[in-house]
């Protein structure tokens, strides 16, 4: 990485965010730059620096949201990446994003920052949340102690935002070169000692990071140790060498642990100083939270209600995505009949009329009519689950059974990520830090429905399993069919994540600390609003980049004849007998393989090989549709066969690529591939075969 | 005594921690320190995870851990 000095022009200044998890830095970093980068309530959501740009008046400001961390000084990821960036990239500024509601755990970081960093803005953030429970930060106070300005907001509520705009630009006058850092704490004497000795004989080049270098050569962390040398030019330095054992010796004769005083230190002074900063106006201000995790994450309530909770959220989805979905149905129904009537009436030849009518406008419809409902409808609803701080209690709830497989809790958290995209799944799996069980999420993370498949399945159990049983209504029924699917996926997890644990991947669970971060009253319209409005046109752009094309291939696939028989048919011919040993046909698998590229186009590359060419079928409802399924033979059996092997069959190509590119490894990224799709067939063949026998 | 036999809703201030430098210092950072005082909420379905109120905020240790932090 080198030692890099500053290069930017004169009006451009790098602002870096940092703070704990958890502490709505993402939604800091979102209103300056006005980006829409998702946020959540749970740790390790933000695991790569994100950068973005913004302008007030005169300047322009390059910003990086750092990884939320608990200090700087562990080996973990996270806490590297943001400590070599605030150590060695030097930013101009530094925000600390702190939770007023906790100040005395979040100091700890923002005394660290300090120790290496001179110009830094205190950014309490959440304070309407903190006035909620009665806790009030005293401002001028925190000011004095910290020696820093302190800007109180809500980025939520977008409260004082540009009082923070503000400071970020006064702050960016200022010459970091000449600014000393201010020494805060004070640690034990024998160590101040000892430091002196150390600080004396640094070079130059190491300026104003002396205390902090002399710090961290003391405490002797081989890893933090390797980089300051290196960054310094400190690795021949043998004086420095011999004075740092000197000090370390003679520390550890008088039995003083200096990584404990350091950690004592800091400590000492969070706690002095909210302490002093501190008035908390409620006698039991986290009465709240502590009542709501008496029920949710209780040892016997705990899971049944995130049962209730997941199959409410589906409920709703299948009830509302219905109406909405008929609607876009008969509408694009209506514009095909339009389009074929213009091709018509300009005699355009049948041939790309067929083409671009019923191969590419009807896929696109079909994509657009099942997908966009059911996730413009499930997106927010989970988001303001997440923002409600639920996911974490989710893992705690899971953590045992994760931990009888041998894998960490936080697989959980990966698995949920997998429901929107199972590539930002596997991504996500970097929050792991044990190799071992990061690649078991990895491998098991496709066994979530992702975002395009799911709706298939929400259509799939509509058509097939709507009519509902006994008195329980037909939507209902639906949800709870999905709620068993996603279940069977999560023991699958369980399941295989055992077998790699016993097997390849040999291994006993390791180090897992989890906080449950405090509950936040969720951000219903601005959720609403920008996931609805997201998710449409990303779905929209998803539509005409992938089902386009897509429809055109398989219109074509379909419709050009090789003798007597289309090369779908030659396709599905082949296949045809594998499919019928899972339940389903050649047709079904055919479209699974051709949805490689993405899942969503599965089902409209089914109805493409079920309709008879040049037949003009029109399809205004799920009704419809499915008695083209059931003319095509289509059973319970073959639904329920459709449904696992579309939980379990190999990971889209994105997937696919991101495993290979997280695991750098071929022989993972194919037993990715291949454990899910033997998963898939056995309990196809299973399926079928106990059906056949029963019916 | 070690955090273990702690029961729900009462507190205890930690006296040592007797786990492994990597896992000390991640507690360490999250606030379990030496002298903290730590209140156990409840536990976890199969008991892998003890929650515990750590300087205003919950923190959850899998079992194995607060078997070694003496109170």
């Amino acid at each position: 990485m080198g030692n890099k000095t500053l290069n930017l022009s004169k009006d451009k200044v790098s602002v870096a965010l940092a703070g704990n998890p958890n502490v709505g830095k993402s939604t800091v970093f979102n209103y300056l730059t006005g980006l829409n980068q998702h946020t959540g309530n749970w740790p390790g959501k933000t695991v790569v620096n994100k950068t973005g740009k913004f302008s007030y008046k005169d300047k322009t400001f390059d910003i990086v949201d750092l990884p939320g961390t608990y200090s700087l000084l562990s080996d973990s990821e996270e806490e590297k990446s943001a400590r070599d960036y605030i150590c060695f990239e030097k930013p101009d500024i530094v925000v600390i994003v702190l939770d007023s509601t906790c100040i005395e755990r979040n100091l700890n970081l923002a005394l660290q920052i300090s120790e290496i960093h001179s110009n830094i803005i205190i950014c309490l953030n959440l304070i309407d949340e903190a006035e909620k429970k009665g806790i009030f930060v005293s401002k001028e106070k925190l000011e004095k102690e910290l020696l820093k300005p302190v800007i109180q907001i809500s980025a939520a509520k977008k409260i004082n935002m540009d009082l923070l705009k503000e400071e970020i630009y006064l702050r960016s006058f200022e010459d970091k070169k000449n600014n000393e850092i201010s020494k805060i704490i004070h640690y034990k004497d024998e160590i101040e000692n000892s430091l002196k000795n150390i600080t004396d004989i640094l070079p130059d080049n190491v300026s104003s990071y002396k205390r902090w270098v002399a710090l961290r050569l003391l405490e002797g962390n081989s890893e933090i140790c390797k980089t300051i040398t290196d960054n310094f030019y400190l690795t021949e330095n043998t004086d420095l060498k011999n004075v740092v054992e000197i000090e370390k010796n003679l520390l550890k004769e008088k039995n003083i642990n200096v990584s404990d005083e350091i950690i004592l230190g800091n400590y000492n002074k969070a706690k002095n100083i909210s302490e002093k900063c501190v008035t908390f106006k409620k006698e039991n201000h986290l009465k709240r939270d502590r009542t709501i995790d008496k029920f949710l994450t209780n040892k016997i309530t705990g899971i049944p209600i995130m049962f209730i909770v997941f199959m409410f959220i589906l409920w709703i989805t299948v009830k509302g995505a219905n109406y909405p979905s008929e609607l876009l149905f008969s509408f694009f129904g209506k514009v095909e009949n339009i389009l074929y009537n213009i091709c018509i009436e300009y005699n355009v030849p049948v041939f790309i009329t067929g083409m671009l009518v019923f191969g590419m406008f009807r896929v696109l419809s079909w994509v657009v009519s099942v997908m966009l409902p059911p996730m413009a409808i499930f997106f927010p609803l989970f988001t303001i689950l997440e923002d409600f701080g639920y996911l974490p209690r989710v893992a705690f709830n899971l953590d045992g059974c994760f931990k009888k497989c041998c894998t960490c809790g936080k697989q959980c958290l990966t698995m949920c990520m997998g429901l929107g995209c199972n590539a930002a799944g596997v991504i996500g799996a970097r929050i792991i830090n044990s190799p071992r069980e990061r690649l078991i999420a990895i491998l098991t993370n496709n066994f979530m429905p992702c975002n395009g498949r799911f709706p298939s399945l929400i259509a799939v159990s509509t058509m097939f399993f709507s009519s509902g049983i006994f008195l329980i209504n037909g939507s209902l029924f639906t949800a709870f069919i999905l709620m068993s699917v996603i279940t069977f996926g999560v023991l699958v997890t369980f399941l295989i994540s055992y077998i790699l644990s016993k097997t390849f991947l040999k291994g006993v669970p390791s180090f897992f600390v989890l906080e449950l971060p405090p509950y936040r009253t969720p951000q219903f319209t601005r959720v609403i609003v920008t996931s609805i409005f997201d998710r449409t046109l990303f779905v929209f752009l998803l539509a005409i980049m992938i089902a386009a094309p897509a429809g055109l291939i398989i219109w074509l696939l379909s419709n050009v004849y090789i003798y007597d028989k289309s090369i779908l048919i030659y396709i599905s011919n082949f296949l045809d007998p594998l499919g019928k040993f899972m339940g389903l046909d050649g047709i079904i698998l055919t479209a699974f393989i051709l949805g490689f590229p993405a899942n969503e186009i599965v089902i409209p590359l089914i109805i493409m090989g079920y309709l008879k060419t040049g037949s003009i079928a029109e399809f205004s409802s799920l009704i419809e549709l499915k008695n083209l399924l059931v003319e095509n033979n289509w059973t319970i059996t073959t639904a329920l066969c459709f449904i696992c092997f579309s939980l379990m069959h190999w990971p889209c190509s994105t997937t696919l690529l991101t495993i290979k590119k997280e695991c750098g490894s071929i022989k993972y990224t194919l037993m990715a591939f291949f454990i899910p799709t033997i998963c898939g067939i056995t309990v196809c063949a299973i399926i079928n075969f106990v059906s056949n026998i029963l019916f | 005594m070690t955090l273990d036999i702690l029961k729900t809703n009462s507190s205890a201030t930690i006296k040592k921690l007797n786990l492994p430098s990597d896992r000390k210092r991640r507690l360490q950072d999250m606030g379990v320190t030496e002298g903290t005082t730590v209140k156990h909420i409840q536990s976890n379905f199969l008991k892998s995870l003890y929650a515990y109120d750590v300087r205003g905020t919950v923190i959850a240790l899998r079992y194995e851990d607060i078997c070694n932090i003496e109170i």
